[in-house]
């Protein structure tokens, strides 16, 4: 994987930054350049957002993609935050049929990927269930 | 001294495995083990945790304690033995996944098992010359024993944060005393996997000698007695080189017993004795003195003499506590074990 | 709109171990051009779709590959890509060329060569037509995605496991009549529940295959046509959407509104509703697919796809025959090839050239889907 292109989002990704139209007053994860709703008329600024938030919909991976290979099976999510935009998620901590739609998640810092035994580590937000 | 813990925070991952399903798979005897290293379970990593993972969640939480904006950390520095590259620091994933000003000095420290207390001393010179507010010393790490070896019992991960500054300190820093020499008890070189260790060498020369020593000379700076101190707690390869250190120093078991928590997760190398602590300032009183000793191999020992200050009682309750955060492990076989832990070469 | 098509040709779906990329396009345009009656010099430009030769196969310039090796030289030939729609993507804009005026006979094709490389790159490709750094680089795969619709069309509709197997029942059992499909075994419900686990809910047979293969459809303009034949069948509506490219940015998980709008626009031109459409190919590269794809088109109301199938409204003999071909599932789905595949069996259909699948059919519609919705394109086809 692309060195830059991953460094690039490294802050979204540690720390759930996206950004806030101050037009519309939408907000956006991942971070955009360009406010959908306002495009031109827009202006967007960085945004922490809340690390808590719900599930919307699940699955359990057990056919991973190259790079994610003896890690599975693992459950992926769509979690809705609490601040507004939804974001697509590793849910750990949690047994593969112990979570529901709509259980409430909180973010954690874990390793997403490495480039091989050589490269990088690339690190990123999962979420695990709120007790 | 003129500085002071501000907030600390403790990771420490939800699996665990047993001495005795370890002991199952190299066909020993469970018992005999856990009677020897008094060790009956230990902490397990997940797939996607390291030394940085676990750094930053110890970090966080000590943020949340000392109520501070990382803005204002002056410098970080993380000890480990198992950063996850050999160049590339941890600290400044550490600091970027923290949100700290660009402004900060960083680095990654390794002395074995006492990287966290080196990492400690350093903040406290920086913050008490001034040239710092607030310093972050970490120690973490995802230790590694080889397979069958006798450190696979007590190999274990964690990662303990302290925040060190000169205002509204919840414990305060007296002395310190560090006692190092060049002893080979245990090491690993360059590129191999997992460390080797001198066996009994380990004891007498190497632990016992340099806690012993340190502990001794911090009471001697400090004009103190073991019984001058409420608490004591020491690094903890495993569950009875405390006790014996303990006894040859002169503390009793009251003094040493709420800090010992390897019986439970394990060595947690350079976390080890600051968990202890972290453990024993969730419950300490202010106005109580604590002696902490934390052992590094190679080797050296640093030790403190710790006041507990009313402060604690703002403090206490903002994060979640040793107990609460060790407790509900989750068990896994010795076959997840080395799945996890990447002991399987692919 | 009225656009005449003059030819259809189609490879056998499958693992083509003895057949290259180039192979299988000049098989299926070679039988396309031959079934269109014209001749070599009458084709004035080319379209294609393909999703990734760049990654399956390492290539890309492959417009430039596609009329060197049909002996096209120097024609205007154009590779478009929106990843499993890029046939239908092909398709419309070879509609777009003729309807402009720019051109009064264009060869169509779709093709894609997925074997040539190993499993695990396989899936890592197919997920590029998802959104990288925030759905794949974070673990999500191709597969993962349609299963979160799933699970969440479940909750909200009460759509079981047993309706979504029930799509792949359907399309195995339509395709056993249909030569050139992958498959051409029957299955059973149970066969679907016990099948390998891919994604939760989903299983192996509730996903298509991997799949070697392409299509080809010659057109014309409506004036041009006359000189070839007395009575094509016509493309007579078209209809192109996008939608967000992640599935967490999407309006609502259970509804490709991408498909809402394309077909909105493909009835609009030609004229006429949901209910008038007899018989279509929809995109059920997942089982769920196919049944968002029914709800989406106006077929049946949201929510009730699952219930539909189990009753047999998409059956062969029920009131709108869906995937006669055997659909993505059990025909395969080489995935730039699909678009123009689903329009070879639509075209099929009503020249009553169907054989065992034959439905009595005036008016067809053919579905492409890119990614997990954020392209749909809709076409509809006349006698």
């Amino acid at each position: 994987m692309s060195i830059p292109r991953f460094w690039r989002h490294n802050k979204s990704r540690y720390n759930l930054i996206g950004t806030r139209c101050v037009k519309c007053d939408e907000t956006y994860f991942p971070p955009r350049k360009l406010c959908p709703k306002c495009r031109r008329k827009g202006e967007l600024e960085d945004v922490n957002l809340k690390r808590t938030g719900e599930i919307v919909t699940f699955t359990v991976i057990r056919n991973p993609s190259e790079g994610w290979g003896n890690t599975d099976p693992y459950i992926m999510a769509i979690v809705k935050l609490d601040d507004g935009p939804s974001l697509t998620t590793q849910i750990v901590d949690c047994e593969l049929d112990g979570i529901e739609i709509g259980q409430r998640v909180t973010k954690v810092f874990r390793k997403i990927q490495e480039d091989g035994d050589s490269g990088l580590i690339h690190y990123g937000f999962k979420f695990k269930p709120l007790d | 001294m003129n500085n002071g813990i501000v907030g600390y925070g403790v990771y420490v991952p939800s699996y665990r495995i047993k001495t005795s399903e370890i002991a199952r798979v190299w066909k020993k005897e469970g018992a005999d083990i856990e009677n020897n290293l008094r060790i009956f379970e230990k902490a397990v990593p997940d797939y996607d945790e390291d030394t940085v993972t676990m750094a930053v969640e110890a970090a966080r939480r000590s943020l949340d304690m000392a109520g501070i904006d990382s803005k204002k950390i002056g410098a970080i520095y993380v000890g480990s033995e198992s950063h996850p590259y050999t160049v590339k620091p941890t600290a400044t994933i550490v600091a970027e996944a923290i949100e700290t000003s660009v402004e900060i000095t960083a680095a990654d420290f390794e002395f074995a098992c006492k990287a966290g207390t080196a990492a400690i001393q350093s903040c406290m010179g920086m913050v008490s010359s001034e040239m710092i507010g607030y310093g972050l010393a970490i120690g973490s790490d995802t230790a590694q024993g080889a397979p069958g070896d006798p450190l696979e019992y007590s190999a274990a991960s964690g990662a303990v944060a302290y925040i060190i500054g000169k205002r509204n300190c919840l414990a305060s820093f007296e002395e310190y005393y560090s006692f190092t020499t060049d002893t080979p008890d245990f090491w690993r070189r360059e590129g191999q996997s997992y460390p080797s260790h001198g066996g009994r060498f380990t004891g007498l020369p190497a632990y016992y000698k340099h806690v012993y020593n340190a502990s001794m000379g911090l009471m001697h700076k400090c004009g103190l007695n073991p019984e001058d101190f409420d608490y004591a707690v020491f690094h903890q390869p495993n569950g009875k080189y405390p006790l014996g250190v303990a006894k040859m120093l002169g503390f009793k078991k009251k003094q040493i017993k709420d800090g010992i928590l390897v019986d439970r997760v394990g060595n947690l190398y350079s976390g080890s004795s600051l968990l202890g602590l972290a453990r024993i300032l969730d419950i300490a009183n202010p106005g109580e003195k604590i002696l902490m000793t934390s052992f590094g191999s190679g080797a050296g020992s640093d030790s403190f003499s710790i006041t507990v200050e009313d402060n604690i009682l703002e403090t206490r309750g903002r994060t979640p506590k040793v107990e609460d955060i060790i407790k509900n492990g989750k068990y896994v076989d010795y076959a997840t074990y080395a799945r996890m832990k990447k002991k399987i070469k692919v | 709109m009225k656009v005449a098509v003059l030819g259809i040709g189609i490879t056998k779906f499958g693992e083509q171990w003895e057949s290259s990329f180039s192979n299988i396009f000049v098989e299926a345009g070679s039988k396309a051009i031959q079934d269109a009656n014209i001749d070599g010099k009458d084709i004035e430009a080319i379209y294609v779709g393909t999703m990734s030769a760049g990654r399956f196969i390492d290539q890309e310039h492959i417009n430039a590959l596609i009329a060197d090796q049909a002996g096209l030289n120097s024609i205007p030939s154009t590779r478009v890509e929106a990843a499993c729609a890029s046939g239908g993507l092909a398709l419309r804009q070879s509609i777009m060329a003729i309807e402009s005026g720019m051109h009064d006979v264009v060869v169509t094709g779709g093709v894609e060569k997925m074997t040539d490389t190993t499993m695990s790159k396989t899936t890592r490709t197919l997920v590029t037509a998802a959104d990288q750094e925030w759905e794949a680089f974070l673990g999500m795969t191709f597969p993962g995605l349609y299963a979160m619709i799933a699970r969440r069309h479940m909750h909200e509709f009460g759509t079981t496991r047993e309706q979504l197997a029930m799509v792949s029942v359907k399309n195995h059992r339509n395709a056993k009549n249909n030569p050139f499909a992958q498959f051409n075994m029957e299955i059973t419900v149970d066969d679907v529940l016990n099948s390998p686990k891919v994604a939760d809910p989903l299983t192996l047979l509730d996903c298509s295959p991997i799949t070697d293969g392409s299509a080809c459809i010659v057109l014309a303009s409506e004036e041009k046509a006359k000189e070839f034949t007395d009575s094509p069948i016509y493309v007579t509506g078209s209809g192109q959407a996008s939608s967000t490219l992640s599935l967490h940015d999407r309006e609502q998980i259970t509804v490709i509104d991408s498909t809402c709008n394309a077909s909105k626009e493909a009835y609009r031109r030609a004229n006429i509703t949901a209910s008038d459409v007899q018989i279509a190919d929809v995109h059920d590269a997942f089982t769920i697919g196919e049944i968002l794809a029914i709800e989406g088109l106006g077929f049946v109301k949201k929510g009730e796809g699952g219930k539909a199938t189990e009753d047999g409204v998409t059956d062969k003999g029920g009131r709108i025959p869906v995937n006669t071909s055997g659909g993505l599932k059990a025909k395969g789905h080489p995935v730039g090839a699909t678009g123009i595949a689903q329009a070879v069996e639509i075209v099929s259909q009503l020249r009553g050239d169907a054989g065992k699948r034959q439905v009595n059919a005036d008016i067809g519609l053919t579905h492409n889907v890119g990614g997990s919705g954020g392209t749909s394109i809709v076409h509809i086809f006349e006698k």
